[in-house]
């Protein structure tokens, strides 16, 4: 059972973290980690809608990640055991067949422990979690797969050879180990039931429900102070910029100096730069969306942005058919103090680089004196702090 | 032919289907380790591979399964196997301890106030340890257990012995 969903659920996981990384714009070469061969899905443009669709994708493989848990635990529990066989090797088949559960079960843990660690800020691991994260999954999915083929069969017979519905009906008294299988998994001298099998699948489901319960609020602005045990359940005070931050002002580098009166954008567009200042950027046509901002650790937020399309920003910069845009940040170092956004991205009605949140000035922490916000965009190319703007016409 | 594929099974433990795969999945990470020898750190990422399974394999599936037959012990379950008779605390004591431990290992960062600095910058917070609030969680379970352990036994219909 527990295996089934596993089979149902783990594909889930493994195809949203896949989708996170093509959000971030492989073409770019902006998504992390940058050199990944064959390893990655088919190139393909991101969509800017629906809106919401990265807040999907990224909630949903964090918080599934979550809840299977205890389901992962669960099915190791019940093939433990088969690690202390002995003698530990029959045929050159069965070695092989060892190594690569080897694989799947340090594939899943590591997947797991990084994953936990990184949406927690506490990266004890010591490596680059990108790295690790992108590749481990795709060392996981191999055994996965084979584990898959080869087992699947097993699974299909052992949920046929009896009635799913009498064994979850069995009282206590009348729980009985399996017969014995092929694979030796059954327990040769299993010792009397203490818990109908209705009773384990509740007890792992339940405890998946639990872990669900303690994670969603990160994703849903309402249930926000839910999430009692993760860093996103914490709302940075009230008020109109009281939403979670990404990263901190301090923590970039820009302070009241750099963001002051004397701040202005530079947009390029070929040989022609234009200079505005903050009110130049007020008298331009304002347009406000209602945008989520999700990170792919796990968290989002729905808010309102006002500000200027970033077409109108194009066009003022003489290139009002831009195929891309980098967008650059006042922060001077950080992997995310720049982004390269692609032609529907900048075109999208909601694209915005926003100046307000909320019918109020944004705070520095948030991006003052002007930020992006891109619908569908991950939250870290959303840049913060912008510093400049360059658009790229289709033969430059 | 049914000889030479006999042979191979007596050889190799089974059919050649089996082998096809065993080796897509090796040449899979093999090439994934050839990509990462040259990373910085990456031997702290196969210790870290490696003793995700050693860990949860030779530690913590050895100790709750240690745990758990030192409370069947104590409770006398394995004694009294399948009497319906009594009302087992067993599962009314597994049950939130398996729910607590849970929460401790995925959200452990979080209660032991791990990694502050950069929960700092990525947050702009200072970090608050959350352990009274998973000791508070946990206690509430284990509350929340034992009421319901009271009620199995204050419902059981009393028999003559």
């Amino acid at each position: 059972m527990y295996g089934l969903a596993l089979l149902v659920s783990l594909p889930l996981v493994i195809v949203t973290g896949l989708l996170d990384y093509a959000a971030y714009g492989p073409q770019f070469g902006q998504a992390l980690p940058s050199d990944v061969g064959w390893l990655r899905l088919p190139p393909f443009d991101w969509p800017t809608r629906p809106a919401w669709l990265f807040r999907l994708t990224q909630g949903l493989h964090v918080t599934l990640g979550i809840v299977l848990v205890p389901v992962v635990l669960a099915k190791l529990w019940s093939v433990t055991p088969k690690l202390f066989d002995w003698p530990p090797a029959r045929s050159l088949a069965q070695v092989l067949e060892r190594l690569s559960l080897l694989l799947l079960v340090g594939g899943i843990l590591f997947q797991i422990a990084t994953g936990l660690l990184n949406i927690q800020y506490a990266y004890l691991f010591g490596f680059d979690f990108y790295t690790a994260h992108y590749f481990g999954a795709w060392v996981f999915t191999a055994a996965f797969v084979v584990h898959v083929v080869l087992k699947l069969p097993r699974l299909v017979s052992a949920l046929r050879s009896r009635s799913p519905r009498g064994e979850l009906r069995a009282a206590r008294a009348a729980t009985r180990a399996e017969p014995a299988d092929p694979d030796g998994l059954v327990a040769a001298r299993p010792g009397p039931a203490t818990e109908t099998r209705r009773g384990a699948l509740a007890l792992v489901g339940g405890l998946s429900l639990l872990l669900g319960a303690l994670t969603v609020g990160q994703s849903l602005d309402p249930l926000r102070r839910t999430a009692l045990l993760l860093p996103r359940g914490r709302a940075p005070g009230g008020g109109p910029n009281g939403f979670p931050v990404n990263r901190a002002a301090a923590a970039a580098g820009v302070g009241e100096a750099d963001t002051g009166r004397q701040w202005r954008l530079a947009l390029r567009g070929g040989q022609r730069t234009a200079t505005l200042d903050r009110d130049q950027l007020l008298s331009l046509p304002q347009h406000t969306a209602e945008l989520p901002i999700a990170c792919v650790e796990g968290w989002s937020t729905r808010q309102t942005w006002t500000g200027v399309r970033l077409r109108d920003l194009a066009a003022l910069a003489g290139v009002p058919a831009p195929v891309s845009a980098t967008v650059r940040s006042l922060e001077r170092a950080g992997l995310f103090n720049q982004a390269v956004l692609a032609s529907h991205q900048i075109l999208d009605p909601d694209a915005l680089l926003a100046l307000r949140v909320n019918g109020a000035d944004l705070s520095l922490d948030h991006g003052y004196p002007a930020r992006v916000i891109v619908p569908a965009l991950p939250g870290v190319h959303c840049t913060k702090w912008v510093n400049s703007i360059e658009f790229r016409a289709r033969n430059a | 032919m049914r000889e030479s594929t006999g042979g191979f099974r007596a050889w190799y433990g089974t059919g050649l289907r089996h082998l096809v795969l065993m080796v897509a999945c090796f040449a899979v990470t093999g090439w994934i380790v050839l990509r990462l020898v040259g990373e910085p750190r990456a031997e702290r990422m196969l210790l870290w591979f490696v003793g995700a399974a050693v860990v949860h394999d030779l530690l913590l599936f050895p100790v709750y399964a240690t745990a758990d037959a030192a409370l069947r012990r104590l409770l006398g379950v394995d004694a009294h196997p399948g009497s319906g008779a009594r009302v087992s605390a067993l599962n009314h004591i597994r049950l939130p301890a398996l729910a607590g431990g849970l929460l401790f290992l995925v959200y452990l960062p979080g209660i032991l106030g791990q990694g502050g600095s950069t929960y700092l910058a990525a947050t702009g917070q200072h970090r608050q340890p959350y352990l009274s609030r998973w000791l508070a969680i946990t206690a509430a379970l284990f509350l929340v257990s034992a009421v319901w352990y009271a009620i199995r036994i204050s419902r059981r219909p009393c028999r003559s012995p």
